[in-house]
């Protein structure tokens, strides 16, 4: 089975034309286009059943309760889970690591405890540790990266010793890197530590099963999967989550309120302050519909099959003139490809491009404390999905040289 | 390429490819203070020696793209030798010019930006940033981490 070849016409806004050019949009690891049927959803909830959720008796009120909570389920199925009350909805995978950093660090860790990140961390995994521990004084330990941008694994027993929490994401944002997850947890759980992963970039391109990642928790974002923006999940083992206190309070997360204390809710709505972002979480919905339809294995090998067209396409073509960071082997990694090439800066590479409508990513990536391991300020970042294709590729690679003619010293 | 031709004016392109004024002056007796672009991660780092009230001299360190070292390299060449106040209008006229400080700007601020409207020069030529809006903080980032530095001497 493959991907259907006229895919871009499901995304109107892939035909769009930018700049005089029609738009190739190479920047998905930051935000995904989206599928009519998402727009749709969302448009109908709006048109046909806008009312408040979880409160009103009346039909509309009833209806819009019934979709969101169904969406719950299909997203649950989507990633393996046989129970919807395990799926939070949050805002994004940043605030559904602030949750764990927050609900979980702030009731178990101290001094003496340690968490356990790697250098190829996103600013989300990082920061709400940081803050945490300037507060409660436990130490953030790194996994350092191999010269090849994988993992270390070798250094991983060793600075498990007294670690609490290991925090790992499934996928980098700036190399593309696969990391072995289930292997990391059972090494993590082996010495007592728990298991939290970062899917952002996983999620939306590879099937996935939180068995198999035998993960304790697990943060993912709608925006990036062909959902709409405002919505994330956590996921997390049903007495793990049952076992942490409220991250924020108010409406919805309690089931009593008295002038001396309150009772939170059941799962998942202890984790759910306020009304939540309901048009998002039926958009979302259906963006696991459409990538079901589709087959996430579907996707993956696409994405196998356009990641090495890239890179055999843009080592041919310059060679030593340009770096590209992560591993070389396509099994290894997903679509996404951070590059140097010759000494032309990210920011003016991206803005040539953009003069063809190229999109792509200049800057850091929110990955500053690996920018510094790999010892630049910034990257350019060509990321895939499964609306791309070869056409979209050699766009890219075409378009490099232009740039070099323009900027290189 | 029009619009690319009106950002990458030739100029700067020059300045880029040939920066003035690079490197660090000994700390002390210079100065030093530094910037940082949180979008893209480009860093600058001026170190300047005041003699007099005046900017005796200049240098520049760090990486950046083409906007932010062609714009750091003008800057520099732009107040060697002048006093502190001269560059602080200079900069209030650059910033004006990069139309992110209007709605700030008070009356006093437009007076003397008016009054150094002669002095932008080959500045002029940055002009063009301002239709690509995200390489506004690009073209600033030199100016601002100036400005930070001579607050500090005052505290």
């Amino acid at each position: 089975m493959t991907l259907p070849s006229d895919l871009k016409d499901r995304f109107p806004l892939l035909s769009q034309i930018v700049n005089g050019h029609e738009i190739v949009y190479l920047d998905s690891a930051a935000s995904s286009q989206k599928p009519d049927c998402v727009i749709d959803a969302m448009n109908n909830y709006y048109e046909t059943i806008n009312a408040n959720v979880h409160r009103g008796a009346y039909e509309i009120a009833a209806q819009a309760t019934e979709e969101m909570e169904q969406a719950r389920r299909r997203i649950a199925s989507f990633i393996g889970c046989q129970s919807p009350h395990e799926v939070v909805f949050t805002k994004n995978a940043t605030e559904s690591f602030n949750l764990i950093a927050r609900s979980w660090g702030g009731s178990n860790l101290s001094e003496g405890d340690a968490v356990l990140i790697t250098d190829m961390e996103h600013h989300a995994n990082i920061v709400p540790w940081q803050i945490l521990s300037a507060e409660k004084g436990f130490e953030i330990r790194w996994l350092p990266l191999t010269p090849d941008g994988l993992l270390d694994l070798d250094q991983l027993d060793q600075l498990l010793d007294g670690v609490k929490m290991v925090s790992v994401t499934a996928m980098s944002n700036v190399l593309g890197t696969l990391n072995p997850v289930s292997e990391i947890a059972e090494r993590a759980h082996a010495a007592g530590a728990l298991v939290a992963v970062d899917g952002s970039q996983y999620v939306p391109h590879l099937p996935t099963d939180i068995q198999e990642l035998q993960a304790d928790l697990l943060c993912f974002t709608g925006h990036k999967m062909c959902g709409p923006t405002g919505i994330g999940v956590l996921w997390g083992r049903e007495e793990l989550l049952d076992s942490m206190p409220p991250f924020l309070g108010g409406g919805e997360m309690i089931l009593d309120v008295r002038r001396d204390g309150f009772t939170p809710n059941e799962l998942p709505h202890k984790f759910e302050a306020g009304t939540p972002p309901i048009a998002e979480i039926i958009g979302l919905g259906a963006a696991v519909d459409f990538l079901d339809s589709l087959g996430m294995e579907n996707v993956r090998q696409h994405e196998i099959a356009l990641t090495d067209y890239a890179l055999r396409s843009l080592n041919d073509r310059y060679g030593d003139e340009i770096v590209i960071h992560g591993p070389s082997d396509p099994l290894q990694r997903g679509g996404v490809i951070s590059l140097e090439y010759r000494d032309v800066h990210p920011h003016d590479l991206s803005q040539v491009l953009d003069q063809r409508g190229i999109c792509i990513r200049a800057g850091h990536h929110c990955a500053k404390p690996l920018m510094k391991e790999l010892g630049v300020v910034a990257t350019s970042r060509a990321s895939m999905y499964l609306y791309n294709d070869e056409s979209d590729v050699d766009a890219l690679v075409d378009s490099l040289e232009s740039a070099g003619e323009m900027f290189a010293l | 390429m029009s619009g690319l031709e009106e950002l990458y004016k030739e100029i700067i392109l020059d300045h880029y490819r040939n920066p003035r004024h690079r490197g660090e002056l000994d700390c002390p007796p210079a100065h030093k203070t530094e910037g940082f672009n949180p979008l893209c991660g480009d860093e600058v780092s001026l170190t300047f020696l005041i003699e007099e009230g005046s900017i005796k001299e200049l240098r520049i360190a760090g990486q950046g793209c083409s906007i932010s070292q062609a714009s750091a390299s003008m800057m520099a060449a732009a107040i060697q030798e002048k006093s502190i106040e001269e560059v602080r209008d200079l900069t209030r006229e650059f910033k004006a010019m990069m139309s992110i400080h209007e709605e700030t700007m008070t009356n006093a601020d437009q007076e003397s930006a008016s009054a150094a409207a002669l002095t932008l020069g080959d500045l002029e030529a940055l002009k063009g940033v301002v239709k690509f809006p995200v390489r506004i903080k690009c073209a600033t980032l030199s100016w601002n981490t100036l400005l930070t530095g001579l607050d500090d001497l005052d505290t």
